[in-house]
């Protein structure tokens, strides 16, 4: 038994344990893997979205807006611009980005950027 | 001018083989293989399936001639040869809309999978297709929830869900099967499952699992962050006692019950089904029985009309195959029948098996469900072969995992998104699969060791249903 290893999760740790959904069990995206996922959202042809968050409040379904969708914004650095301007102005939230397909009416994909730190 | 009544046994084709007929928008039209015994000519034993699968019976009747049979008969109006085998026929029937109930697949299964299955100028006889028109999909309740809603109530989008289903089927007691379950769900699951022999036995009633079950999904919750779920089977021997499991699993707050459509029947399931709907339940469906119908390639329902059939009858998942597991399933063949299950109109296409085009008009979505002797080294194709909307369930390639379920949990939790990463960055998954693997196994221990565990188990027979091509 000496080789198995703890799974480290409780309800007391939430740094660890907590996670909030798509590529939350990768480590963080890089800048230049954000941009590739910035860039499928685009290819998509589906509207980029940024949601923020206090930690714990994440489980909510509706997260504040930051501003509106950014209907027909295919621009990969003024996308990337605004998580930014969002991160800057709400630093211990957790910031995502989404990608509306208005076909499905539904979210076509949706990742956290900037992690806040969970409580 | 009115015809007159001459009793005795007429042969079937005069009747119900008409080759000039033009099909109508509402016809409900349908494709059997037909292996005819010797010297019974294809037109006339054709016309015959055609006859006892609606209006007619084996001698003329005086009753016959009280109604407009030209109106209700079903007509078989076209043979094609069988690529690659002489020893059958394709014959395509056409039934009018009138001959069925609304809203009733049982309705027409019975007629067209009824008595003449066991008809004796046959050797075999496989319904291989069905094309519902959509006035008569529109009569159907359908999924209860469908894709896009099951994703809203759970928060999980863009992406592949992931399950397992808790082994050993049978035998653990309540509170030892849901601690298996809360591994599973802490370790990244966003469901785990009840095995579809799991009813309420004597080693663990159906109360007791679902009691233990619900609290493993509230501390995962807590615990992750993250929507949890469990398909409690509420399969039963009566269809009351089937309501009474369905209901009580709503009392505690289950998110997803589950249904085995074919043994439990399809009565039980439509009637689940709108129940789901009008509780807000989410409804997994399980098929045993399906190979018993669906595997021999000359007799029996192929499994795209048993999905058809689901899909009409209701249901959020159903199982569809793996292509890469331990269980039968022909990739093309599968392909198809995943988008019976998610697409709303899907064209004719003989090289994935489908016979009609079909029409679903608004009516929601089916996800299907990959299960079945999979694991973390299957992870690139599955994602490849069944996109964002899908199941993948993990049952030993999560529970067999050295460390225990959450562990196996979470390595493949780390797959599925390292490799829905790497599709979305443009990477080629079933080429770059063990690059991606072995990249994200840098950060996560539980997939070094899941990878290491299974690297070698293979599963590579042949199907033994394939689509029919040439291979003469």
């Amino acid at each position: 038994m000496s080789d198995v290893q703890d799974y480290e999760s409780s309800l007391g740790d939430a740094a660890i344990s907590r996670k909030y959904e798509t590529f939350s069990y990768l480590p963080t995206l890089s800048k230049e893997s954000t941009r590739a996922q910035i860039q499928y959202i685009v290819d998509k042809g589906w509207n980029p979205g940024i949601e923020h968050t206090e930690p714990a409040h994440a489980m909510s379904n509706y997260w504040y807006m930051w501003k509106l969708p950014l209907f027909g914004e295919t621009d990969v650095d003024v996308i990337l611009a605004e998580i930014e301007a969002c991160h800057k102005a709400h630093p211990d939230n957790h910031v995502r980005l989404l990608g509306f397909d208005n076909f499905a009416q539904s979210a076509g994909a949706a990742m956290v950027i900037h992690r806040g730190v969970s409580v | 001018m009115a015809k007159t009544y001459n009793a005795g046994v007429k042969e079937y084709r005069e009747t119900y083989w008409t080759p000039e007929y033009s099909v109508k928008e509402t016809d409900i039209l349908a494709c059997f293989k037909i292996t005819p015994q010797d010297g019974v000519p294809r037109e006339e034993v054709a016309a015959a399936v055609a006859a006892e699968s609606s209006t007619g019976t084996w001698t003329t009747v005086w009753t016959d001639l009280l109604t407009d049979l030209d109106y209700y008969k079903g007509r078989c109006y076209a043979i094609e040869d069988v690529p690659g085998d002489d020893t059958c026929f394709y014959a395509f029937v056409a039934y009018p809309i009138d001959l069925f109930e609304e809203g009733s697949v049982v309705n027409i299964l019975t007629s067209l999978v009824g008595n003449v299955f066991g008809f004796k100028a046959l050797r075999a006889l496989r319904l291989e297709d069905i094309r519902f028109p959509i006035a008569y999909v529109m009569t159907c309740n359908g999924p209860p929830q469908g894709i896009q809603v099951e994703r809203d109530l759970l928060n999980k989008y863009g992406r592949p869900l992931l399950g397992c289903t808790i082994k050993p089927k049978l035998g653990l007691s309540a509170k030892n099967y849901g601690r298996a379950c809360y591994e599973g769900l802490r370790g990244g699951l966003d469901f785990t499952k009840d095995d579809e022999n799991v009813n309420s036995q004597p080693f663990m009633r159906w109360r007791h699992r679902f009691d233990f079950v619900m609290e493993a999904i509230h501390k995962a919750e807590a615990e992750t962050g993250e929507r949890k779920g469990h398909y409690l089977n509420v399969t039963a021997p009566t269809s009351d006692e089937m309501m009474k499991r369905a209901e009580y699993a709503k009392e505690i707050g289950a998110p997803i019950i589950m249904h085995d459509y074919l043994t439990g029947g399809l009565s039980a399931n439509t009637q689940l089904a709108q129940w789901c709907q009008d509780n807000g339940m989410l409804l997994h469906i399980h098929r045993a029985m399906h190979a018993v119908l669906d595997r021999n390639p000359h007799h029996g329902i192929h499994f795209r009309v048993l999905t058809k059939v689901l899909r009409l009858s209701g249901g959020d998942h159903l199982h569809s195959g793996t292509v890469v597991g331990k269980l039968e399933g022909d990739r093309d063949a599968t392909l198809g029948w995943i988008d019976i299950m998610r697409d709303s109109y899907i064209k004719e296409d003989r090289s994935r098996g489908i016979f009609f085009d079909q029409d679903w008009g608004s009516m929601p979505g089916v996800i299907p469900v990959a299960s079945g002797g999979i694991h973390v080294w299957h992870m690139p194709a599955l994602v490849s072969i069944f996109g964002d909307d899908s199941c993948l369930q993990f049952g030993g390639g999560t529970l067999g995992h050295p460390w225990g379920n959450a562990a196996g949990a979470a390595a493949n939790r780390v797959a599925v998104e390292a490799c829905v990463e790497a599709r979305n960055s443009g990477v080629e998954l079933e080429k770059e699969g063990k690059d991606i693997l072995t990249k994200a196994a840098a950060h996560s221990p539980e997939l070094k060791i899941a990878m290491e565990t299974w690297k070698e188990i293979k599963f590579e027979f042949d199907t033994v249903d394939k689509i029919d091509v040439a291979h003469k």
